[in-house]
């Protein structure tokens, strides 16, 4: 415990004179995300100061073996670090689907090579990467998917399409479920890693009834992927890839909580917004914060049981299910709250429409990384066990 | 953390199987329901809890306890909602001792409750809702003492109760929390009438009245007119502790409907294979998850004396409301007409649901109470 005592007081020490300042405002954003890569345009030089710190010591991912390029913590210190990081009121100094969904799978089935060279690449913000895994044809069925690999003796060839691949346009690398044989439906998909430079890759955004484009069609015409790219074994790659949903829906389980947390301006977890002075809207705030608090407890308790090994391998299912439908509520509750005010589009008052843009993203939020129904069905399947699920 | 520690987790280990036999449905609620027993519950079972420790959980080391915390004494309760196990110990062994705790009357009172003689009780509200600063119970001076004049209600096992802590009026208005003073009254005290009704889930609670109850000075807990500080003792201990219970109602009833919907056929299938039903059943049992970390989290928050206890202890005990509510609700409906007899078990679930989300505030007074702490 000591130990500990001392480590929260040196990571404070460290935290206070190396975060800058601007680092330590609240974010207005997804624009204010660092999401690192190529292409990254930082906002400010605080931004790319923070993100080269941080990395240096390996703070982007905490928990990560040092050897590729993590911070080496163990659960109790990571721990530390981000509740310290909370009360300094520390950005993430990187965002990125590498952190939160392709490094947990590497670590899992990745090589020693692989993991040393991708797992350093993200910690370090260098590659930004996607996800290719929803297809036209295979949303909710994700194992139905159909873009085809053919094994040419020393590359695969890629060719099919991707669809709701967030922020292909802006991404440098993707992880990729493809089909290497058609003999079994769950037993016929491989886990590729390729460079969307590749010749053949072509993405094109969609535009949202949010008016934003976060996702794309992403599109592949012969691409040749290097056969050291595959990840697990071939035609295992299923499993590769639930395990990686497991992480992407503990990742949007989190957005249940919110933005506002301790901001106490008005419902604990809604946010700034004004004192309600109708009742009934109270009411529903006040509702909505007892649930919002009681999930906090639970992704706190989540996690705690992950690192325990307590936890039930579809326990991820039910987190993204409470979670998203929360958020989904937070956003109804918002616009609620705001009336008239948070109709506005473009205006400067709405911040350019923050309410209703926010609210119509929200939607999603129970749609991508597996729909509530798919979720619900995975746990009255695999905790509820219930016949025939 | 918010796992249980080795220690929590041996108590776990001991009380779930010794709670699922001896405080079985069967056993005790049935049992004393069906004798017509005015207590509700046995004596016997309390010595049993009494003899394994239990009734002293909360009681300091030093004073012959246990020395434990609500997360303890939650354990515990989880298992006796479970088994809808009639008891005092969420009145007595918790919400009292918590009252009595550090002040001279603990010494009277302690031992009885430590060896499983004594069951205490709450005198608190005066309406239908709790709403524990709105007392008028007029307490005034004669001689060396307090005069008790006026009534309460809902006085949980008020009827079966060795003594009844009774928050009276010293000083001040109804609505404010400072001149309220909490007095210890005996069983028999002149004066004091005692009406005990049975409620919905077949547990006794009284309707008290109060004409010229005499007390000596020894009988206030604490000080006079600052009453309000035992009671919120004994109130955040209750809520936390009832909170534990409805998780362990709402466990109990989910486990019989998940059970119940591998085995009964319509349409020659398992109605269980009913897409309609699995989607409510998974959204239950992640909705009791939940309300058991809330449960948890207060009262780790409560025995750390952390400054947010309070707030959480209202979360858990809306949420735990609500949750249990949508369980029994749920477990009675997927039961069908089997749910709505006597004979199946799922309906008491239900009952005791109700008293128990009223008991110390319903979901909807915590709710509001989460608003006003929180600023709105």
């Amino acid at each position: 415990m000591a130990d500990l005592d001392s480590f929260r007081s040196e990571t404070r020490s460290w935290l206070e004179a190396n975060c800058p300042a601007e680092m330590r405002t609240p974010m207005r954003g997804e624009k204010d995300l660092c999401w690192g890569g190529r292409h990254f345009q930082f906002q400010s030089g605080a931004q790319k100061q923070w993100l080269d710190v941080m990395a240096s010591r390996g703070w982007t991912v905490p928990d990560w073996p040092t050897e590729y390029g993590g911070g080496g913590l163990s659960p109790a210190e990571a721990k530390i670090l981000k509740e310290e990081m909370r009360s300094l009121g520390c950005r993430p100094p990187l965002t990125s689907f590498g952190i939160s969904m392709l490094g947990p799978a590497l670590l899992k089935f990745g090589n020693e090579e692989q993991k040393k060279k991708y797992l350093t690449e993200i910690a370090r913000g260098e590659i930004r990467w996607c996800q290719g895994y929803s297809e036209p044809g295979a949303g909710s069925d994700l194992a139905g998917l159909q873009t085809k690999a053919e094994d040419k003796g020393d590359h695969y060839l890629v060719n099919g399409q991707k669809v709701w691949t967030s922020y292909a346009d802006q991404a440098d690398w993707i992880f990729c479920l493809v089909r290497t044989s058609t003999e079994s439906k769950h037993g016929g998909i491989s886990f590729l890693l390729f460079d969307m430079e590749s010749p053949g890759v072509s993405t094109k955004p969609i535009l949202l009834i949010s008016g934003n484009s976060p996702f794309c069609e992403t599109f592949f015409d012969d691409v040749q992927v290097p056969k050291d790219q595959l990840v697990g074994e071939e035609n295992k790659g299923w499993d590769v890839a639930k395990y990686l949903l497991g992480h992407e829906r503990e990742m949007i389980s989190g957005m249940g909580l919110g933005s506002g947390v301790g901001t106490g301006a008005s419902g604990v977890m809604l946010g700034p917004v004004a004192k309600p002075e109708d009742p009934l809207l109270r009411a529903e705030i006040a509702a909505f914060d007892v649930d919002a608090l009681a999930f906090a407890a639970m992704s706190e308790r989540f996690i705690d049981q992950l690192k325990a090994g307590e936890a039930h391998p579809a326990m991820p299912s039910m987190m993204k299910y409470a979670g998203t439908e929360l958020n989904k509520r937070r956003n109804e509750l918002i616009m609620a709250a705001g009336g008239s005010d948070a109709l506005e589009w473009e205006s400067e008052q709405s911040k350019g429409g923050k309410p209703a843009r926010d609210w119509l993203r929200s939607k999603a939020n129970s749609i991508e990384g597996g729909t509530s129904e798919i979720q619900l069905g995975i746990v009255a399947k695999h905790i509820l066990r219930l016949p025939g699920a | 953390m918010m796992t249980l520690n080795e220690d929590q987790r041996l108590l776990q280990d001991s009380v779930r199987p010794f709670m699922a036999e001896e405080g079985a449905i069967k056993k005790q609620l049935r049992y004393w329901r069906d004798i017509n027993c005015a207590d509700g519950f046995g004596h016997s079972l309390w010595k049993q809890f009494a003899e394994l420790g239990l009734t002293g959980i909360m009681i300091p080391e030093n004073q012959g306890g246990a020395g434990l915390g609500s997360v303890e004494a939650g354990i515990l309760l989880e298992e006796i909602g479970r088994n809808l196990t009639p008891s005092p110990f969420l009145t007595t062994a918790v919400a009292a001792v918590r009252a009595l705790q550090g002040s001279a009357l603990a010494e009277r009172w302690f031992p009885g409750i430590l060896a499983g003689e004594t069951v205490a009780a709450l005198a608190i509200e005066e309406g239908k809702h709790h709403d524990p600063a709105n007392i008028a119970l007029d307490a005034r001076r004669q001689g060396n003492g307090f005069v008790l004049d006026g009534a309460k209600q809902f006085v949980v096992q008020g009827g079966s109760a060795d003594f009844i802590l009774v928050a009276a009026r010293t000083g001040g208005s109804p609505n404010e929390t400072a001149g309220l003073t909490l007095f210890a009254v005996e069983r028999g005290a002149a004066g004091l009438e005692v009406e005990n009704t049975q409620l919905a889930d077949s547990s006794w609670a009284a309707r008290l009245k109060f004409d010229k109850v005499a007390l000596d000075a020894d009988a206030v807990v604490g000080e006079v007119d600052n009453g309000w500080e035992p009671l919120s003792r004994a109130l955040n201990a209750g809520r936390a502790g009832a909170a534990a219970e409805l998780v362990g109602v709402a466990a109990g009833a989910s486990e019989l409907t998940f059970e119940y919907l591998k085995q009964r056929k319509q349409f020659g299938k398992l109605i269980g294979e009913f897409q309609a039903l699995q989607h409510r059943a998974a959204h239950l049992y992640g909705e009791i998850e939940i309300a058991r970390a809330a449960s948890l989290k207060a009262a780790q928050l409560l025995d750390a004396g952390d400054e947010k206890a309070e707030m959480f202890v209202s979360v858990a005990k809306a949420k735990a409301g609500r949750v249990s509510a949508l369980a029994v609700q749920e477990g009675v409906q997927m039961h069908g007409g089997i749910g709505m007899t006597d004979e199946h078990d799922i309906g008491l679930f239900m009952k005791r649901e109700v008293v128990l989300s009223e008991l110390f505030g319903s979901p909807r007074f915590h709710a509001a109470r989460v608003a006003e702490l929180s600023g709105y």
